[in-house]
């Protein structure tokens, strides 16, 4: 929606002389009549389209209920959607193009950027396709640890989503708990790998570093206020009756239509189909945790709403566990044509330096120095060939789809993401319903738009 | 349409609702499905030298480097674990179908298996994988453009993760694009909208960013990129782009004209 005031393309004439650039104008096209409005003018459009049979929306790609950059085309007749449609693409960077430009370990700093509220997905993913080409495994420390940081974030993202999705219902109530309970696991992340987001601690053959010192005090403190917290959202949501009315039976999405259109995580999960990768093909050792999968048969709004409360709750399990098996052991594979020679340690600033490896390739060790130089500028070799790797992400399956040509940078990083898949599913889970059920319907893919556009 | 108005009618060449020209309808079989006659499998670059230098009058040995490009070898029996059982299932129900030569290629690498398919015959070995019901293949994961290089024949490749939701497995199935050499016209592919629906975004995708035009899709427009943008970004030969930058006094290159030791 335009901010200025629209020049009439018949009379050249000014809509707005001097007046409120925000108030609502029309003009004539050749599609029609467009009038443009910004919220608090509606009254004046809907008295100007009384005798229209349809009105064609457009929402966004600036607009709070939208979830980001996400811009939705609606064909309403009435009130009642008739046609949906979802253009993205506001976001893109290019950064599966950048990746291949890079060594493949910078390669992490890229994905982490991708979809920002599940970065150690991204991650994550994107290192186990690199180990799958360098027929590498990370060891068992530091697959723990991905799994520990993996559930906490899982945690942080629904509870972005608990968040916003309820400020587009309008509870600003939610939003707040949401975001003031994701500060509390922003905290513990920044503690534990340096930094709030975009860690890129999860790296090709391990984690960049161990984990400080009183890291399981900490872990345990944040598992205690979020079991503290937690019954608030269902205080506040589960059967809160305006809460319930607005999201059940709305965005219904069957088993069979989430399959054709590929939707997964949790609107699979609503529709019926206990699909969590975590059990179907574990990764990173999680066939030694135990957990449960909840799914429900109501495949609507408030089942997805409540699935994400109960992962919560599930994650939370998975960290306790994560802590009794972390045993003392490497975080990196022993390999000194991978693992990069420094063990950093975390300084005032969050990152730091080893002096003593500074020491030994200064003052020591010429060899050392060359070696520690190539890695870092060059990059390791990776066989060619390709791999596919997917995770269980808070929204679905994240795929990582890598190729090499045998170089020290990728032939090609594709990332399957499970919010630009899943959007295809709004359209069926919109089309018919209330305009109002946009908002819900789109709330409940969680549809993050920097991993759409990516 | 007003003369101050810069952006073309809908339809209209270089509109975002272009229409394509003729020749786009999806090739009915047999006629248009060229199964030509297929080498192997070509992914990866040839290089030679190092630090992609040359001609620098090299005396240390370096530049007489070789090294040729990767071509994924064709996979003996057994393929181990359920890898038989899935491709003798298809070669079964492919023979039923009348298609016995649509996989060109099988090659199991790092513990996945890849089936190399006829472009023409793509969209039938995706419905016999999605409905036959030893195979079921219910769920397209991923459809991804592969871009090889300039200098790779046939450069272009469009690949489909397929998952089994049914026996927990997967798959892949890569196709290599049709794309006559001088003739201006545009690689190819067949598109499998029809078979898996949520294959639709994903090849928009594809078409948005290498430029693979799947055929028989219903509405093949960008979907990343603005509708007017000019060429396709994740092209080998479409450049990154940026500009140096000046750090504590020395010029840094933009990332694709630095040193590259590939």
């Amino acid at each position: 929606m335009s901010t200025e005031p629209l020049t009439d393309p018949v009379t050249g004439a000014r809509a707005q002389q001097g007046g409120d650039p925000f108030a609502a104008s029309a003009r004539e096209t050749t599609e029609g009549r467009v009038y443009t409005v910004t919220g608090g003018d509606w009254d004046e459009f809907i008295e100007e389209t009384s005798g229209e049979d349809r009105v064609v929306i457009n929402l966004g790609p600036q607009h709070p209920s939208t979830h980001g950059v996400l811009r939705l085309v609606l064909e309403l007749e009435g009130e009642t959607v008739v046609k949906a449609r979802s253009v993205i693409g506001y976001l893109h960077t290019g950064i599966e193009k950048n990746t291949e430009y890079r060594t493949w370990t910078q390669g992490v700093t890229f994905v982490t950027r991708m979809d920002y509220l599940a970065p150690l997905y991204n991650e994550a993913a994107y290192c186990l396709g690199v180990e799958k080409l360098l027929r590498i495994e990370a060891p068992q420390r530091a697959q723990t640890i991905r799994v520990l940081l993996m559930e906490l974030n899982r945690i942080s993202s629904h509870l972005v989503f608990l968040a916003t999705g309820a400020m587009e219902l309008g509870s600003t109530t939610g939003m707040t708990f949401g975001f003031r309970d994701r500060e509390e696991v922003l905290h513990l992340l920044e503690f534990l790998t340096g930094l709030r987001m975009n860690h890129a601690f999860i790296r090709p053959g391990g984690v960049a570093q161990d984990l400080p010192e009183n890291y399981r005090e900490k872990i345990l403190e944040f598992c205690k206020v979020m079991d503290s917290r937690l019954p608030d959202y269902d205080k506040l949501f589960s059967g809160q009756p305006i809460w319930k009315q607005r999201l059940q039976n709305v965005g219904y999405l069957p088993l069979d239509a989430c399959l054709a259109l590929g939707a997964t995580g949790p609107l699979l999960r609503s529709a019926g189909l206990a699909w969590d990768l975590r059990k179907v093909e574990p990764y990173c050792g999680y066939e030694q945790f135990d957990f449960e999968v909840p799914t429900s048969t109501d495949a609507d709004c408030f089942a997805r709403f409540l699935l994400r409360v109960e992962e919560i709750r599930q994650s939370l399990r998975i960290i306790r566990q994560c802590l009794d098996k972390l045993e003392p052991g490497p975080v990196m594979v022993d390999d000194p044509k991978i693992a990069w020679p420094a063990q950093l340690t975390i300084g005032p600033d969050g990152m730091g330096n080893s002096l003593e490896h500074v020491r030994k390739i200064m003052g020591q060790s010429m060899e050392s120095l060359i070696h520690h130089f190539k890695l870092v500028t060059e990059g390791f070799d990776v066989p060619p060939g390709q791999a596919y790797s997917p995770v269980e992400a808070p929204r679905g399956e994240l795929g990582y789809h890598v190729v090499s040509d045998g170089g020290t940078r990728p032939m090609r990083v594709h990332v399957r993401d499970p919010s630009f898949v899943n959007l295809q599913a709004f359209p069926a889970m919109a089309e018919g319903g209330l305009v109002a059920d946009v908002i819900a319907a789109v709330a409940s893919i969680d549809p993050v738009m920097g991993g759409v556009d990516r | 349409m007003t003369e101050n108005q810069t952006a073309p009618d809908p339809g209209e060449k270089g509109s975002s609702a272009e229409r394509p020209g003729p020749g786009l309808e999806p090739a009915s079989e047999g006629e248009g499905s060229q199964a030509q006659q297929h080498g192997p499998v070509v992914a990866g670059r040839s290089r030679r030298g190092m630090f992609g230098v040359s001609g620098s009058g090299d005396t240390s040995g370096y530049g007489g480097l070789r090294l040729p490009a990767y071509v994924p070898p064709a996979s003996e029996r057994p393929y181990g674990g359920w890898f038989d059982e899935v491709a003798d299932n298809l070669v079964v129900a492919l023979q039923e179908k009348g298609i016995p030569d649509a996989v060109q290629q099988i090659t199991v690498d790092r513990g996945e298996i890849t089936f190399y398919v006829d472009p023409g015959h793509l969209v039938e070995t995706c419905r016999t994988l999605r409905d036959d019901p030893a195979l079921r293949f219910e769920l397209c994961s991923s459809v991804s453009g592969v871009d090889y290089g300039p200098d790779v024949p046939q450069r272009l490749h469009s690949v489909y993760h397929l998952t089994s939701l049914t026996y927990r497995r997967r798959i892949r199935v890569e196709v290599a694009a049709d794309w006559p050499n001088g003739t201006g016209e545009p690689p190819r592919v067949p598109s499998v909208v029809e078979v898996f629906p949520t294959a639709d975004f994903q090849e928009r995708e594809a078409w948005d960013m290498f430029g693979i035009v799947y055929e028989g899709h219903p509405a093949l427009t960008r979907i990343l990129m603005p509708d007017d943008w000019d060429g396709h970004p994740q092209r080998k030969d479409y450049p990154l782009g940026g500009i140096p930058v000046e750090y504590k006094g020395a010029e840094i290159p933009p990332p694709d004209q630095r040193r590259a030791y590939t």
